[in-house]
């Protein structure tokens, strides 16, 4: 278990880690089209999750408006690419730019003005809901019209365009997630993982003790929204349409966070763990209130299953689930 | 003179707005948990009204007595049932568990009563009262009277009673509350059981304005919370100021500018308080 | 030695992976030669479940009446819950389950969604409504549509105007125009702007007001067009809005010539005739309709109403009903449930006995139907009445409106 060593894992961890890579590795070579179209769904979920998690679970600012950020960075490198056939890779780039400003921006405005807690989270959601209005009047992205991107054959597995199969968009968001959750466990150990925990559990200590909260908690927002808007390109490649009030609506802000918290706030595999939860309920509860003809029936299960789950679990299902595994925690 | 118009008709719906978000600032400013399934409590305040006036030909008006009764129970229950576990836990917890309050309660009322919007047909509907040069919609002048009279009561509710006192002592300081012999954990359900029945009695005005379906709550709740912010978290007349400002901005802002910018324009503001005077425009610091 | 996952925790996980896998599993089973297996994909959930539903209504007359007429088909539901990723997945989900075509889905995101899935599987896509010309601008060899798109849908809706003018005898000069600030409002909006000085109206545009989608309020916008004092008010709605601003024109005592659609939804649906009453009259869309000469058609609404008394049988029953018969009908032709045969049969398509108005069902090398023209439909005691074009009409059109309070 050298390598487990290398990146300070437990054994056990790193055995499901590796487990877990193997198995989304050649998942796609066993299912079905369906199966791989419900599981690029979890990704783009878990991945989301991650890059919330960073603000909301590891410095504890609660932010109800990343649906922003995924907007951001999807019609940056869309408008960019249908207009002047920048590159996605180029256009993504130019996304992490715009939304990195963005985070640091509302978190800057926000804590210089000492707004916290649920104050903030309101504060989030009005400047997404804000940015929706505003780029329904947006005529150069498309306005409430939406924006469509010039789709060519999917047969092909084009990278450099990102116009391919769901297969090929699988593999890049697995490495997307598998990215976010390297990236994340070395933030952890790193100084900056320690301040920004250290802000969640005591604001007021955490000043006491000489660390400046304001920068780490603006640097955990700016980096949550890069990261956010980088999943968000991807989506604009993936769904070749977008429209100002699905992309930034609060209904996909509040889908961003169900995850997390769902599979553990806070912890590294929580989103991941909860993506899959999530979505395969809810196919799960399609299946099964399909035979009843009760338009509704899926959504009251989705729901009753979720109000179950925080009562039994609230601190999410991946600590229950690593502690049933006996999967030790990464030493923090 | 379309001005004044204009501006009378944004006070009007504001009222109607200010008694809606009124049930959460007493919520939030007492128990300290954020209703984010507030929208939906009214939505079905909405639906007991229109099928009591669908079955008896009620007016919503007459029926809000009991309407608001059955709102004040429903949110007892909740509250002691449900979510008094959580009034101490971190926000992200209350706020799924609302959450998923919220998502089965609007999926029971699509199951219930369907996608269609549903609304009363009111004798009265179209009548207008002249004041000179002013045209005021008789629905509208009702609805107003009512919200303000909501308010008038609960704001007595509050000073005058015992209970309502007793509420105000739990929400000043918990501890001291407890130390004088008060059941915080009753008066916590009680507490509740208001918000729930003040959004109730907002339903049923509601309305009059506007038809129900599944679902409206979302844009409801997030109405509030503005509401709620810029007249202050935990004071009444503070969300009433809150409303009658919202909807007379919405009102002028539409008339203006762009009138599909109206609700940018509220979110700027909200912005704007947020940054500047966060405890709201009346609330205490 | 521990073991790593309990037995019991094992057992639990491998039943549900089990369960799991066996609901999806029993759908793939070899079955033996079946017809046609259509996957209809409609917003029965979700902000747009009022449509959805009402779809859905057309589905199940379909499911009655044409095999009565010697089709065999069999159609498997599914929600898209009036969200594009749901409509993905539903529609790869429906292939799996055996559905050699789609048909759906209202919404123009969601129909793209599937138009993609479509493509990429290669299934034949029948488009019952989505009116974004994109969907049919992106080359794609298996997505058909029967339903105008916006710029079919102003450019006939707004020809019309003159037809009315014409039969009625007058000459409006000035025009007022509030629209829905969305995907369709916008689009519809682009039109209008583009066809304007193409088509030789007699009225100009003096004003136009975009309203939010969300507004549960239209007292301002009302205020503004009145104060605009056109002859006639203009509007590209979609039904809870449209009842919402004719109650306001009536409070504000609003009274243009006519308010008159130049194709959008609303002011013909049952939510909107049944609650505002009298007032809902001589209400004028020009939008694409049943055609009162087709007995076919009035086979259709006879159906419809017999099973469900009470709705308007209109343009989005009317398409529904015919994106079914029309893959019904591709596979009688096809004789083969092969994607190749029916591409084929549906790029062949010409069927005469329809239900809505227009020449035979055909489309062109895009996959378009372009033969879709608007009619002129009026409300006329409490029913949505076909007035233009003469040869099909049932009643004459009126025009100027009586006012508000002449109404009875």
């Amino acid at each position: 278990m050298r390598a487990g060593a290398a990146l300070a894992l437990p054994r056990r961890a790193a055995l499901a880690l590796a487990l877990f890579v193997v198995a989304m590795l050649a998942l796609p070579l066993v299912v079905n089209s369906y199966i791989v179209s419900v599981l690029v769904v979890i990704l783009f979920a878990s991945y989301f999750g991650q890059a919330w998690n960073i603000v909301t679970g590891f410095a504890g600012q609660l932010s109800l408006g990343h649906a922003l950020y995924v907007g951001l960075g999807a019609y940056t490198a869309a408008a960019l690419f249908t207009h002047w056939g920048v590159l996605p890779w180029i256009g993504m780039l130019a996304g992490v730019v715009v939304a990195g400003a963005a985070g640091a921006l509302i978190a800057a405005l926000s804590f210089r003005f000492r707004v916290g807690g649920v104050y903030f989270a309101l504060l989030t959601i009005a400047f997404a809901e804000f940015t929706r209005i505003l780029f329904d009047h947006f005529g150069w992205v498309g306005g409430a019209s939406g924006l469509f991107l010039p789709v060519s054959s999917r047969a092909g597995a084009d990278l450099l365009h990102l116009r391919g199969s769901p297969v090929m968009f699988y593999y890049l968001l697995l490495a997307l997630t598998l990215g976010a959750l390297t990236l994340t466990h070395h933030l952890l150990r790193r100084r900056i993982g320690y301040y920004w925990q250290a802000i969640r559990e005591d604001e007021e200590a955490a000043q006491a003790l000489g660390i400046d909260v304001f920068r780490y908690k603006v640097a955990a927002m700016a980096l949550s929204a890069a990261m956010t808007s980088v999943g968000g390109a991807f989506l604009a490649f993936y769904e070749n349409n977008l429209y100002p009030d699905t992309v930034f609506a609060i209904g996909r802000s509040i889908e961003i966070i169900t995850a997390p918290i769902i599979g553990g706030l806070g912890t590294l595999f929580g989103p991941v763990l909860g993506a899959f939860v999530l979505t395969t309920l809810g196919e799960a509860m399609t299946s099964l209130s399909s035979g009843f003809e009760l338009n509704g029936l899926k959504q009251w299960c989705y729901g009753a299953a979720l109000l179950l789950i925080v009562a039994l679990q609230p601190a999410g299902v991946w600590p229950w689930l690593r502690a049933r595994l006996g999967i030790a925690e990464v030493r923090r | 003179m379309l001005y004044l118009n204009i501006i009378v008709a944004g006070l009007l719906t504001g009222a109607v707005y200010g008694l809606m978000a009124l049930g959460l600032s007493v919520i939030f400013g007492v128990i300290r948990v954020v209703n984010f399934a507030h929208g939906e409590m009214m939505v079905v305040g909405m639906y007991a009204a229109w099928l009591i006036a669908s079955r008896t030909g009620l007016d919503p008006i007459a029926a809000l007595p009991l309407v608001t009764a059955g709102l004040f129970l429903l949110g007892y229950a909740l509250q002691r049932v449900l979510i008094n576990r959580y009034i101490a836990r971190p926000e992200h917890e209350q706020f799924l568990l609302l959450l998923a309050v919220a998502t089965i309660i609007t999926a029971s009322l699509l199951m219930g009563f369907g996608p269609d919007a549903r609304n009363v047909q009111l004798d009265y509907a179209y009548d207008s009262y002249q004041l000179g040069p002013l045209l005021l919609d008789k629905v509208r002048v009702l609805a107003a009277a009512g919200a303000v009279l909501g308010v008038a009561a609960l704001w007595a509710f509050f000073k005058l009673t015992r209970t309502g006192k007793a509420i105000r002592a739990c929400a000043d300081n918990q501890t001291g509350a407890q130390v004088v012999g008060l059941d915080v954990k009753r008066l916590y359900a009680v507490t509740f059981g208001i918000g729930a029945a003040c959004v109730g009695a907002a339903g049923c005005l509601m309305l009059l304005l506007i038809d129900v379906q599944p679902y409206i709550a979302t844009d409801y709740t997030l109405l509030a919370f503005i509401i709620v912010i810029l007249g202050g978290l935990g004071s009444m007349p503070g969300a009433l100021l809150g409303g009658l400002l919202v909807g007379v901005s919405e009102a002028l802002s539409g008339f203006v500018v762009d009138p599909s910018l109206k609700s940018a324009f509220s979110f700027a503001l909200l912005i704007l308080v947020l940054l500047v005077r966060p405890q709201g425009l009346l609330g205490r610091a | 030695m521990k073991h790593l996952v309990s037995r019991r925790a094992f057992g639990l996980g491998a039943a549900a992976t089990g369960a799991v896998l066996a609901v999806e599993g029993r759908a793939t089973r070899a079955r033996a030669a079946t017809p046609i297996r259509i996957g209809s994909l409609l917003p029965r959930s979700g902000f747009e479940a009022l449509i959805g539903q009402g779809c859905q209504r057309s589905v199940e007359v379909a499911k009655k009446l044409l095999p009565e007429m010697g089709y065999s088909f069999e159609v498997i539901d599914a929600d898209t819950e009036s969200k594009p990723e749901v409509a993905r997945t539903q529609a790869e989900k429906l292939i799996r389950d055996g559905a050699h075509i789609l048909v759906g889905a209202f919404d123009s995101g969601q129909t793209f969604a599937i138009a993609q899935v479509a493509e990429q599987n290669g299934v034949p896509f029948v488009i019952n409504i989505g009116s974004d010309p994109a969907i049919t601008a992106q080359g794609y060899k298996f997505v058909f549509r029967n339903f105008p798109t916006s710029i079919m849908l102003g450019t006939n809706g707004l020809g019309r105007f003159n037809d009315l003018f014409k039969a009625t005898g007058t000459s409006p000069k000035t025009a007022v125009l509030m629209h829905i600030n969305d995907t369709f409002g916008q689009s519809m909006l682009k039109g209008i702007n583009a066809l304007m000085p193409k088509l030789n109206l007699p009225f100009q545009i003096v004003e136009t007001i975009a309203y939010d989608p969300q507004a549960k309020d239209l007292s301002i916008e009302v205020a503004k067009a009145k104060a605009a004092h056109a002859d006639i008010h203009m509007v590209v709605t979609r039904l809870n809005d449209a009842i919402l601003m004719v109650r306001e024109m009536v409070k504000q005592r609003y009274e243009p010539q006519g308010i008159i659609s130049p194709g959008s939804p609303g002011m013909y649906q049952t939510q909107f005739l049944k609650v505002l009453g009298k007032y809902a009259e001589y209400a004028i869309t020009n939008v694409p309709w049943l055609d009162p000469k087709q007995h076919f058609a009035h086979t259709f609404e006879a159906a419809f109403t017999k099973a469900y008394p009470g709705e308007v049988c209109d343009i989005d029953a009317g398409f529904t009903f015919e994106g079914i018969m029309i893959c019904a009908d591709a596979y009688k032709r096809a004789g083969s449930t092969k994607p190749e045969a029916l591409v084929a049969a549906l790029k062949a398509t010409d069927i005469k006995d329809r239900v809505m108005l227009g020449g035979p069902i055909k489309f062109d090398e895009k996959g378009q139907n372009t033969n879709l023209p608007s009619a002129c439909v009026q409300n006329r005691n409490g029913k949505p009445t076909v007035v233009l074009p003469a040869d099909n009409a049932e009643l004459k059109p009126v025009f100027p409106v009586p006012g508000w309070s002449k109404r009875s």
